[in-house]
């Protein structure tokens, strides 16, 4: 059974969103555990499945979907999946982060969404089905099928809060469908050109038949990577992310928020390496240094608006939008003298490393400070940043593990935000390109003055009165501790000692990633 | 907004005609010579579809055989839209007024008579087109469709409540979640057999009266389009009920 | 396709957005479909008469059958001579299976997509009382403020 550990990892999420949807109409109690059954599952398989790929000899593992494997038969005559070190680690990543945000979600659903939990599960399961999918497929195609599983279970998600949560879901709604069309038509285009949908084939075929200065193949490159753009809130696609996740409803947000744009980030990185490979991308097209300048932008743009903000969730999410930024500027950075053929990717592009590294860091990152924040809206009441006075003294776990998000994302040792930062900036020092590692500063300071503005709040803050005209909050004695409760707070706990662990395990992790560069430039065969 | 949006559409517009314009690059309109055309994939699929598989039509040859997988996330996507059509729009009310029958409201005697007749002519055509889908153009989604306007039809035609005694809503969800059980449980027997997911070959193994991998993937496609033409009828329905009548599932058109 | 993409970005009435929408999607499907084109004789890629002549089971059935007349004797003087095994469909006879797949497939999506559109659109008009996206934005602004 495990050598299908890759399909299962789909597989069993996908029957336990069917059963959730189908059983609960009976038993609505039967949601959660179901759910958190089928995370589990899925967490089980992707590790076995990174276990296989780190324990192959060429670093892969490839499964044929319904037999049709390239020795026999021409390839992408099936659908394939591709497993190698980049997308093992991201599976394992989502599988966590998805199981958290369930356990995270047991308050919030009944108070927000009432009487449609199996739906709400049902969906919920899907979602990370549909972004596993994205990560291991290694067919565009198939890819574009699960983007729009995804994108469609994200949008019902969003929409099943309150009426401000419908408009934001609707311009969502929009805006990932123009991206997921251009992506459908970037394609195509491909497909005219070459012939073939999986993503080695168009890779062979686009060096094989030396069509790389065709103009038909840089539309299709182009409307592919505006499409992706769009999905990763690229700064100025950007402008439906704030409002999708600052009003979806809160469990939605958790796992929404750390995963939609980082596995599209990852979308990015496989087709630059695997479809184009790198001397298209590096050599051919000059964009190198005008991407790396539209990313200082968006860093910028995305700490400044963060700054004004009034809600604490639409601060994050101006916040993910600087990340953003700093994963594709450093996808984009490249050593000068461009590339020698044959030579490893790592050495000219490392700040390809520090993207990969920050994939998962920044999918930690947010999934704590959106737990993290979750648990203090409960708590004060409200979103606002100045309502959240005084939260330490009733719930210090739960501030305990906001301190770690925020300090994570300023970028403090040994949190893995500080490595992070040091990797993308040591790749822009090696590419020359200060004005990234300008701005990765700038944008933690900001962030540093963002938090402490926060974290002073909830430190120094009174707590606000109490008015027993209301009678909801019956408070024992006053200021007294009341924290929050264990379903909320395990993963709470959970992320933050991740953010922690993934931080000291760096060079393990950034050995992976060299690795995997490494097999790139290569030429990547399998 | 309106000159944002001109400038962008103009932007793309360019952009994509540039992409085609050059005459020797983009392959011009129908010819069998083009990349995807004269590509080995599109060959195989021409030659080898009958060998492999003993159904006529390449397309659903492709769609549930060779590109399998694909198939089963649509038919997953069609439930999320159910699903996500129903979590977003349903309200519960409970207890409304009943519904005044007027002269008008009540159902027209010629309409219904004709439907009477209509309906299960459809909807043997929507179990034929499902089946000879190998043969001829048709196959599971098809299917679905024309089997799901039957009840719409129904509901058009009289009423919605009429409609739903017939096939209620708790009655769609199972039908769809079925259709995908059963999608996943063909994947599943070609695992617990030993070969890969969605290998129908293997299957010949426990079908019974099947003799060859070939026919097993003959019938494991039509077995798979049927799970299709169940998620897809029952969807159908269920959309048109929550859309028409704002999600209180009452009270029809 | 730059029709729909203007009435989604442009119009006001969430409504004329949707259309746009739908528009561009089924733009798309149409240059797919118009890649599987081969030339003017090109027939639908399904083979005549369910594949008869083409079905290496039934070229196999009918050498069985015809070695049984025969009576399994080898004289090759008498017997017509059959084909060797089944034909093989010439490719360019037939148009190209694998966009037509493709966009089965993303019609659905665009339905699906669609279909959650409207639903989002009528939880809207429930919730706001309009579809205008500018009336939209002041309410919900004010939501914000509230």
């Amino acid at each position: 059974m495990v050598e299908h550990a890759p399909v299962l990892l789909m597989v069993v999420p996908l029957l336990a969103a069917v059963f959730c949807a189908l059983l609960g109409l009976r038993w609505k109690a039967l949601c959660l555990p179901l759910t958190i059954i089928g995370f589990i599952a899925a967490l089980y398989f992707s590790v076995i499945t990174f276990l296989q790929v780190s324990a192959s000899s060429d670093h892969q593992v490839i499964y044929f979907l319904g037999g049709w494997n390239a020795s026999e038969f021409p390839r992408g005559v099936g659908i394939e999946y591709r497993v190698d070190l980049l997308n093992g680690m991201l599976l394992i990543v989502i599988a966590a982060v998805a199981l958290l945000a369930a356990i995270f979600s047991k308050q919030f659903v009944s108070m927000e969404t009432p009487g449609k939990e199996p739906q709400y599960y049902a969906l919920f399961l899907l979602l990370a089905v549909g972004l596993m999918g994205m990560t291991i497929t290694a067919d565009a195609f198939n890819l574009y099928v699960l983007l729009e599983v995804s994108s469609l279970t994200s949008y019902a998600l969003i929409a099943m809060g309150s009426r401000r949560a419908s408009v934001a879901a609707f311009q969502y709604l929009i805006m990932g469908t123009i991206g997921a069309s251009f992506y459908l038509l970037g394609v195509g285009y491909l497909y005219i050109k070459t012939g073939s949908l999986n993503m080695q084939g168009i890779h062979d075929i686009l060096i094989g038949e030396g069509l790389l200065e065709s103009p038909a193949v840089y539309v299709a490159f182009l409307l592919i990577f505006v499409g992706v753009w769009i999905k990763l809130a690229f700064f100025p696609l950007s402008t439906w992310l704030p409002n999708a996740y600052s009003r979806a409803p809160t469990a939605t947000g958790c796992i929404i928020a750390p995963l939609m744009t980082k596995v599209s980030v990852y979308i990015m990185l496989r087709i630059m390496l695997t479809v184009f490979g790198p001397e298209y991308v590096y050599d051919e097209l000059s964009w190198s240094g005008p991407m790396v300048w539209i990313a200082v932008v968006a860093i910028i743009a995305g700490s400044i608006l963060a700054l004004g903000q009034k809600d604490l969730r639409r601060m994050l999410s101006y916040l993910i939008i600087a990340e953003v930024g700093y994963m594709v500027g450093g996808a984009w950075l490249l050593a000068p003298g461009g590339m020698a053929r044959g030579e490893s990717l790592y050495s000219t592009a490392t700040g390809l490393v520090g993207t990969g590294y920050h994939i998962i860091s920044d999918a930690a990152m947010t999934l704590c400070l959106f737990l993290a924040v979750g648990a203090m809206i409960v708590k004060a009441g409200s979103s606002r940043i100045e309502d959240m006075k005084g939260l330490f003294r009733k719930c210090p776990v739960t501030m305990a593990c906001f301190v770690v998000g925020a300090l994570a994302m300023i970028g403090v040792p040994p949190t893995c935000g500080f490595f992070s930062k040091w990797y993308l900036i040591s790749g822009a020092f090696e590419a020359g390109r200060w004005e990234f590692a300008a701005a990765l500063i700038i944008s933690s300071l900001v962030n540093a003055v963002l938090f402490f503005r926060i974290i002073e709040f909830a430190y120094f803050g009174k707590l606000p009165e109490v008015d027993d005209a209301h009678g909801h909050h019956q408070r024992h004695d006053e200021g007294g501790m009341e924290e929050n409760p264990p379903s909320m707070l395990v993963p709470l706990v959970l992320a933050s000692v991740a953010l922690i662990a993934i931080g000291l395990f760096n060079k393990e992790i950034a050995g992976y990633l060299s690795q995997f560069l490494n097999t790139v430039a290569m030429g990547g065969q399998g | 907004m309106k000159k944002l949006a001109g400038i962008v559409v103009f932007t793309v517009g360019l952009i994509l005609l540039y992409g085609v314009s050059s005459l020797d690059d983009f392959p011009s309109w129908g010819t069998p010579d083009s990349p995807a055309n004269k590509s080995p994939l599109s060959q195989y699929f021409i030659k080898n579809t009958i060998v492999d598989t003993e159904v006529p039509n390449m397309v659903t040859a492709v769609l549930a055989d060779y590109r399998g997988y694909d198939t089963m996330f649509e038919t997953v996507v069609i439930f999320v839209a159910g699903l996500g059509i129903f979590a977003v729009v349903r309200v519960f009310e409970h207890g409304g007024a009943s519904r005044v029958v007027t002269a008008d409201t009540k159902p027209d005697i010629i309409i219904t008579n004709t439907c009477r007749l209509l309906i299960p002519l459809i909807q043997l055509f929507a179990l034929y087109v499902l089946a000879h889908g190998h043969s001829s153009p048709g196959g599971g989604f098809q299917g679905g469709v024309i089997m799901g306007a039957s009840f719409i039809l129904v509901a058009l035609a009289w009423d919605l409540d009429i409609a739903l005694k017939r096939f209620s809503e708790k009655q769609a969800f199972i039908c769809s979640g079925i259709g995908i059980l059963i999608y996943a449980g063909f994947g599943l027997a070609s695992v617990f057999l030993g070969e890969e997911f969605l290998n129908y070959g293997i299957i010949h193994k426990i079908l019974p009266g099947v003799d060859s991998p070939e026919m097993a993937r003959y019938y494991a496609m039509l077995g798979v389009e049927i799970g299709v033409m169940f998620t897809v009828t029952s969807i159908m329905f269920l959309i048109y009920g929550l859309l028409a009548t704002r999600g209180k599932m009452t009270a029809g058109l | 396709m730059m029709i729909g993409l203007w009435g989604m970005i442009s119009k006001n009435n969430l409504i004329k957005k949707l259309i746009g929408m739908s528009i561009f999607q089924t733009a798309i499907i149409l240059f797919y479909v118009s890649v599987a084109v081969k030339s003017e004789t090109a027939n639908i890629p399904i083979l005549p008469h369910h594949g008869h002549d083409y079905s290496p089971k039934i070229a196999l059935a009918h050498a069985v059958s015809d070695d049984h007349e025969n009576g399994g004797h080898d004289d090759h003087a008498g017997h017509q001579a059959h084909p060797v095994g089944p034909k093989i469909p010439d490719p360019d006879g037939y148009a190209n299976p694998l966009p037509h797949v493709l966009m089965l497939t993303a019609i659905v999506v665009g339905v699906a997509t669609l279909g959650l559109a409207l639903a989002i659109t009528q939880k809207i008009y429930r919730e706001y009382g309009t579809l205008e996206e500018d009336q939209l934005l002041e309410k919900v602004r004010a939501d914000d403020h509230g």
